[in-house]
């Protein structure tokens, strides 16, 4: 599994909390690379390719997922990652505003790496998408 | 279903000076009230699992922190078995080992591990890691609060 090291997908329908993200993560001293999409489906056409179509990039280091999302929802894409040879030990986190025992349930019994609740406060969202970033990028030695 | 304590961590630390560091490292946080240290792969499934027929009767911890080279069982088995019972097959394991071989790394993710982390050799900077480990596990991942069957 070829990664680059600096690069995050950020799966992310929501504009303002995109942009937390990019203050959070693309001002860290470590400078990640973020690359965003918008829904679902476009979060697998980055990672796996369309219509036999290779992917248009390497893989990232990992992928920070939402799960309320357009076209095809977070579950699901979880889902399709863990299916996929290409994508099976790919770090994912999901970041959500759902606090939902079904949800943690259900991500956990898909393989996600990791569940954060999205703080409401716009200072905290930006502390923890830092933590979430160093402990992800510098800390865990992720598959290779 | 078994409920899982939030406050509970699983060490899983056969070299004693490593124990104490981790200790040191979560020493003066609020993020652990007990951390419950077991020192080789048996005992480590005899606490997650029971003994014999006889199931635990304590809650999961939040995390399990697993070396990989133990006594008796080793951290790859003691992965395998947890990820493998109906009980623990979703509990959040996070291997803390000196070996940064790609074949543990490997293995270790095929198996389902969440998280990989190469022991520092300098124990400041060990210190800093298991505190850090500590903080994120206990403080932002979040975990269901039960473990069904």
């Amino acid at each position: 599994m070829a990664t680059l090291a600096s690069r995050l997908l950020v799966v992310e329908d929501d504009p303002y909390d995109v942009e937390l993200f990019r203050l959070a993560l693309e001002s860290y001293p470590f400078g990640s690379q973020l690359d965003i999409v918008g829904d679902g489906e476009q979060a697998l056409v980055y990672l796996l390719g369309q219509d036999k179509e290779p992917p248009p990039r390497s893989l990232p280091r990992m992928v920070l997922l939402d799960l309320k999302l357009p076209k095809m929802d977070g579950l699901q894409v979880l889902e399709a990652i863990r299916k996929h040879p290409r994508t099976r030990h790919l770090t994912v986190v999901v970041m959500t505003s759902s606090e939902e025992e079904a949800d943690l349930q259900a991500c956990y019994a898909l393989g996600v790496n990791s569940y954060v609740v999205k703080p409401l406060d716009f200072r905290q969202f930006q502390e923890t998408a830092q933590q979430v970033g160093q402990y992800w990028m510098q800390l865990n030695h992720p598959a290779q | 279903m078994v409920s899982i304590d939030p406050t509970r961590i699983l060490l899983v630390e056969d070299d004693p000076n490593d124990v104490e560091l981790v200790q040191m490292a979560f020493d003066g946080h609020s993020f652990v009230n007990p951390l419950d240290v077991v020192t080789d792969g048996a005992q480590a499934l005899e606490y997650l699992h029971g003994e014999r027929d006889e199931p635990s009767a304590q809650p999961l911890p939040r995390l399990v922190l697993l070396d990989l080279k133990l006594p008796k069982v080793s951290g790859i088995e003691v992965l395998r078995t947890i990820r493998n019972h109906p009980l623990t097959r979703h509990l959040v394991v996070v291997v803390m080992t000196s070996s940064a071989e790609s074949r543990d790394l490997d293995i270790c993710y095929q198996l389902g591990v969440n998280s990989y982390i190469v022991k520092p050799l300098d124990f400041q900077q060990f210190l800093e890691v298991s505190r850090q480990v500590g903080f994120y596990w206990m403080m932002l991942n979040q975990v269901p609060l039960f473990e069904r069957k």
